[in-house]
């Protein structure tokens, strides 16, 4: 085993060189509800889903709208008019501002 | 000796799929202190997580990573490095660069000689400077706004005083040579989005910004290597404007004889006429409605004492502080222990440089139980003075409104 010493202590230092420096993203859960599912699919990809949950509870329905919109027109997301309604509806119901 | 190759494959396979084996940093490492008027989300998901290279910092998001610094770094008036903040645009963040493979590319239609330079070239071929200044985000203390607005809800740590080292931008512009036709370089750094169609954060300052003995194209921190997150192994610094300007990984130095029509100079991060005391405006940029954000406004923050500390009555009690602004030098700080109504002087402290923090102190005995609000006001050499009431803004920024701190005395 003394031998194989040096391997594994260079595969670990190239492991230190190569994708160390990422952190760690631990799994941000959302509310439970309809919708959610499709907000996890579409938002996702692209940013980790505390951006939803650090913009609560002051967003009005129309404020939430405007952000889906704005990723969309602006940040170029790929989704569909009926998800872009149900995200809305899920982040309004869910992270907006109650009454 | 069949199993024993395995096991060693095995190992190297999981080493390199992930940081499994490699020490981490404390993760997780509790709730932050996080000061008061940000909204409740920001209360129920933040959390003190360490990224690699950092100390826990207050985690507002992971993916990209935007970590800001806990007030209570600020009492020592350079950040430590390993505390300094941390902020991306885009998800697809470089991993670890090498240094000594890294090339700036010069050139564009406003330059003469276009070349590409690496670190060793710029440390021996141009005058090595180091400056003094605050590197803050454009939205620092956003999550404060009232009423709130969308965004990353910053609290009072997107922030950080350093001693940047580097070489001066117009030092190296005059060996690629600027038509006269330049108006705005472009800079772009190793970041890029997750979908095709996101614009890449790619910015632009003015030449004549560019062109300022201030603006660094800097290496070092603190004395030491910039951290990977904070733009390793090269980036800009452009003292007194906000942060949005100073890109991170430095690639491309591009002089161009167009004003730049990208995004995120474009349509994000930009002001309403009128509304902010600026002097420094990006001329090519500006429209009847808005221009791009520039510099910084004056500022300041209480650093001690903590929140939730009980001074004694009878007992001297000193509030100490950080005042800074774009660079016009701080004039004064003074301080209200009745909520404004009459204000006395602060005594400032060493005067690291127009870039900086600057230090600020006020002793006061307070005399008997209760709660004494202190409020701190920071003016600049030019005049400009805190405001007392937020200009708000849709896009948060700015914040530079006088806050209360409530001090319980026992």
């Amino acid at each position: 085993m003394r031998s194989q010493l040096p391997v594994v202590t260079a595969l670990i230092v190239l492991a230190a060189a190569v994708g160390a420096v990422r952190g760690e993203e631990k799994p941000v859960p959302l509310k439970p509800g309809p919708g959610e599912d499709v907000v996890a699919a579409n938002c996702n990809a692209c940013h980790s889903l505390d951006y939803i949950r650090i913009n609560t509870p002051f967003m009005t329905g129309k404020m939430w709208e405007a952000e889906v919109s704005k990723m969309i027109s602006a940040f170029g997301a790929t989704i569909e008019p009926a998800d872009a309604k149900t995200i809305t509806d899920y982040l309004s119901r869910n992270y907006g501002k109650p009454g | 000796m069949l199993d024993r190759r395995r096991l060693l494959l095995g190992i190297g396979a999981a080493a390199l799929a992930g940081p499994g084996l490699l020490p981490r940093l404390a993760a997780g490492a509790g709730k932050p202190a996080l000061t008061t008027g940000l909204p409740e989300g920001v209360y129920d998901t933040a959390d003190l997580e360490a990224l690699p290279g950092k100390r826990p910092l207050i985690k507002l998001s992971y993916r990209p990573p935007n970590y800001e610094t806990p007030v209570s770094y600020f009492d020592s008036v350079f950040t430590p490095n390993d505390a300094f903040f941390v902020r991306y645009h885009l998800a697809d963040i470089p991993e670890t660069l090498d240094a000594a493979a890294w090339k700036i590319k010069f050139g564009g239609e406003g330059a003469t000689a276009p070349v590409e330079l690496g670190l060793a070239e710029l440390k021996s071929g141009f005058e090595r400077v180091e400056i003094a200044a605050v590197c803050q985000c454009s939205g620092n203390r956003r999550g404060l706004s009232e009423p709130h607005v969308p965004g990353i809800q910053w609290g009072l740590g997107a922030m950080g005083n350093a001693r940047w080292r580097g070489v001066r931008l117009k030092d190296v512009l005059a060996k690629v040579g600027l038509r006269k036709e330049a108006v705005e370089i472009v800079v772009k750094g190793a970041d890029s989005p997750v979908l095709d169609k996101t614009p890449d954060f790619v910015k632009s300052i003015p030449v004549w910004k560019a062109l300022d003995e201030n603006t660094l194209i800097a290496w070092e921190m603190n004395g030491e290597p910039l951290p990977h997150f904070n733009g390793f192994p090269v980036r800009l610094v452009v003292p007194g404007w906000t942060a949005t300007y100073w890109m991170k990984h430095l690639a491309t130095v591009e002089a161009v004889t167009k004003p730049f029509d990208g995004f995120w100079v474009k349509s994000a991060y930009r002001i309403p006429i009128g509304r902010f005391p600026v002097t420094q405006h990006f001329l090519t940029q500006m429209n009847e409605a808005s221009e791009p954000i520039t510099e910084m406004v004056v500022n300041s923050v209480v650093t001690a004492p903590a929140a939730g500390h009980k001074a004694k009555a009878g007992r001297p009690l000193e509030i100490r502080g950080l005042a800074w602004d774009g660079g016009y030098g701080i004039r004064h700080v003074e301080v209200s222990l009745d909520e404004g109504k009459s204000w006395r002087e602060a005594d400032l402290g060493q005067d690291y440089g127009r870039f900086a923090f600057r230090p600020w102190n006020f002793r006061f005995t307070p005399m008997k139980p209760g709660v004494v609000t202190v409020m701190a006001k920071a003016s600049n050499g030019i005049g400009q003075t805190q405001a007392e009431a937020l200009i708000f803004n849709p896009a948060g920024y700015h914040n530079n409104v006088i806050r209360p701190l409530a001090v319980t005395v026992v």
